[in-house]
């Protein structure tokens, strides 16, 4: 009797003491965010909104059956190299599940090698550049790719403005330039609209008075300029200089307070496609904006937006994978359908590049960016 | 496109070319000017280009100086860091070789890039609006006022350096200096203070087209110098280097070759045009255009 009543205390104590253990399970997350050095604000925005991703997962105890998330921050300093350390520490130190980071193309190209080799899911919130994903099936990433910007403006300028002579600038010294402008080029002329001209700049001019004079000679309904937003503000200062007074259109290069800065009122009016807008009236979008705003103070940028729709794709993969191996989770991440995001509803092709919708903003006279339309794909 | 429309395009662009074309001959009389005195080709010069952009806009945007003075305190800023330059890393090695004096160059120019990197940080700004901008249409000719307002000031600098060239004290001091610095020497000219004029009068030009610069194109960075200061190279040597006409000349060619390849040839080929009439006016006339006449060398 004594030895039944101790051994079925002996199974309860175990019992209790695996259920302990099962509330504290945890589940580890990498981040690598660009943190420091030259695109410091992108990398702290995509922290910022990481950490909010998964304080409210936590709240809510955790990812149901695997555990509650434990991120592990690490700086990438904004460098190839440092990212490429950061990720080996992340999968053989710390034995993480699954990988966040980095936003620019470059640091995820060099980086996402290791993660391929060593089977861990890794998700980029806003590297553009086609290549990343084709490193290998373990890289994913939360926004939509340079050809699908250009195709938008192109059904854009088309359809809703109804432009039908477009001039097009590319920088030729940048992959993104070249790509956005062939790719708006192609759906702009299937469309039955008409390039009228196309004048390439190279990284670093000044001076675009020439191509300018030639593109106005052309009579266009609008500028598709492929570039980054210091560029696009003198080409539309000098555009106005010579009496060109149509609007400059182009992509997500556009966004930053600097193009209003340098470009001041020549830049006016000027529309281009972008990952998403604060002003979306969606409730997932407008919840997300407010959330932020209370907790950060500042309204989110597209950087914040899509590293907090990074963050929730991998953990809600790991919820669906049921468990903490990465090869499950990889395999839930690349069946994600429908994901609700603040950038909008997120399926992932057979590339791993998700099919989502683009918004277009126009630049008001206070500096301030409208949001126009977004454009389901 | 009909004729008249065809000539209209053409003057267009000419007029570009000549207004982009009056920012490298400034650039170009400080590299030839130079050169003339002490067979030194500068290669800071570019540099001394931001460093007077950057007076300027510290004068306008922090000081709210109006175009003028902060012109003339952009070009006394950029003449002191010349002169001083020119004191205390070409000075020092003035007799070890144009190969040390050249290196040394290269090395302040990385020098002056890199402290602009450092301090001024990489981020390029905004030039203020100093003068508002009109536009005028003459018969189909797109003109603005900051356009004239660049060949006003160009010109009017052209004709008070050639003045000092060859009317003043120091001008004739410089003159002999370039043609024989020993001689010079030995007719009692202080041939250091020529060089120190030299620099300062060189630097004080590339400030005013870099606050040119600043005013049309309104942008304005720590590396913003490469470029210019490199096609302005090109245009001291296209004109004949050690020639001051030949700057003002070799200057305005390049913008407007430039201008034109973009307007009948092809954009992809601006930068490559400015460096193959190079290659051919050195294979054609290795003096460059100006080269066998005797014009004074400065």
């Amino acid at each position: 009797m004594v030895k039944k009543a101790v051994g079925l205390f002996l199974i309860l104590f175990l019992l209790g003491g695996l259920s302990a253990l099962a509330a504290e399970k945890v589940v580890k997350v990498g981040v690598v965010y660009e943190q420091t050095g030259n695109v410091a604000t992108f990398g702290q925005s995509a922290v910022n909104a990481t950490k909010m991703a998964a304080e409210e997962i936590n709240a809510k105890g955790g990812i149901k059956g695997v555990g509650r998330i434990e991120l592990v921050i690490e700086d990438n300093k904004s460098d190839a190299a440092e990212s490429a350390n950061a990720y080996n520490k992340l999968i053989f130190k710390d034995k993480v599940v699954g990988i966040l980071g980095p936003v620019t193309s470059t640091n995820t190209l060099a980086a996402g090698p290791i993660a391929q080799q060593a089977g861990i899911p890794v998700i980029t919130p806003t590297s553009t550049n086609p290549r990343v994903t084709q490193v290998g099936d373990y890289i994913f990433r939360a926004c939509f790719i340079d050809p699908f910007q250009g195709r938008v403006m192109a059904v854009f300028a088309a359809k809703e403005l109804k432009f039908k002579r477009v001039a097009v600038m590319p920088e030729v010294t940048s992959d993104y330039a070249m790509g956005l402008c062939q790719f708006f080029k192609e759906n702009f002329e299937k469309l039955g609209g008409k390039v009228v001209a196309e004048e390439k700049f190279s990284t670093g001019d000044q001076d675009f008075s020439a191509q300018l004079t030639k593109i106005k000679a052309t009579n266009p309904d609008a500028i598709y300029v492929g570039s980054y937003y210091n560029d696009v503000a003198l080409i539309s200062r000098q555009a106005r200089q010579l009496g060109i007074n149509v609007p400059l259109i182009g992509g997500d290069g556009f966004d930053s307070p600097k193009l209003f800065e340098i470009g001041k009122e020549a830049v006016v009016g000027h529309y281009f496609t972008n990952h998403y807008s604060p002003d979306d009236q969606d409730p997932v979008t407008q919840k997300f904006v407010k959330a932020y705003k209370a907790k950060y103070g500042q309204t989110p940028d597209a950087l914040a937006a899509l590293g907090y729709d990074a963050a929730n794709l991998l953990f809600d993969a790991i919820r669906r994978a049921g468990k903490a191996d990465p090869k499950a989770i990889r395999d839930a991440l690349a069946k994600t359908k429908g994901f609700k995001g603040v950038s909008g509803s997120i399926t992932f092709d057979e590339n791993r590049n998700p099919v989502k919708a683009a918004v277009i903003l126009q630049v008001q006279k206070d500096g301030s960016q409208k949001f126009v339309k977004k454009v389901q794909p | 496109m009909s004729p008249h429309d065809l000539t209209l395009q053409v003057i267009q662009q000419v007029f570009n070319g000549v207004s982009l074309g009056s920012i490298y001959a400034l650039i170009a009389l400080g590299y030839t000017m130079v050169y003339g005195i002490i067979r030194l080709i500068n290669f800071a010069h570019g540099d001394i280009f931001m460093v007077g952009a950057f007076a300027g806009y510290f004068a306008t945007a922090v000081y709210k100086l109006s175009f003028f003075p902060a012109l003339v305190l952009a070009m006394v800023v950029a003449a002191l860091t010349g002169v001083t330059i020119e004191f205390f890393a070409y000075r020092p090695i003035r007799k070890a070789g144009r190969i040390s004096a050249l290196i040394t160059a290269i090395g302040v120019s990385f020098l002056l890039e890199n402290a602009g990197l450092l301090i001024l940080k990489p981020d390029p700004r905004a030039f203020p609006e100093v003068i508002p901008l009109t536009v005028y249409n003459v018969g189909g000719l797109i003109v603005n006022n900051r356009q004239v307002l660049i060949l006003a000031v160009t010109f009017g600098l052209m004709f008070l350096l050639q003045w000092i060239v060859r009317y003043t004290k120091i001008g004739k001091a410089m003159r002999a200096v370039a043609n024989d610095r020993d001689a010079a020497h030995l007719m009692g000219i202080d041939v250091n203070q020529v060089i120190t004029v030299t620099f300062a009068l060189g630097s004080a030009l590339a400030a005013a087209a870099g606050v040119l610069v600043g005013i049309v194109y309104n942008r304005i960075d720590p590396l913003m110098g490469i470029m210019p200061g490199l096609k302005a190279f090109v245009a001291a040597v296209l004109g004949g280097i050690g020639i001051i006409p030949g700057a003002m000349i070799g200057g305005f060619v390049m913008g407007i070759v430039e201008v034109l390849v973009v307007a009948f040839i092809s954009s992809g080929w601006k930068d490559a045009a400015a460096f193959v009439a190079l290659i051919i006016i050195l294979l054609v006339r290795p003096v460059g255009l100006l080269g066998r006449n005797v014009g004074e060398k400065v």
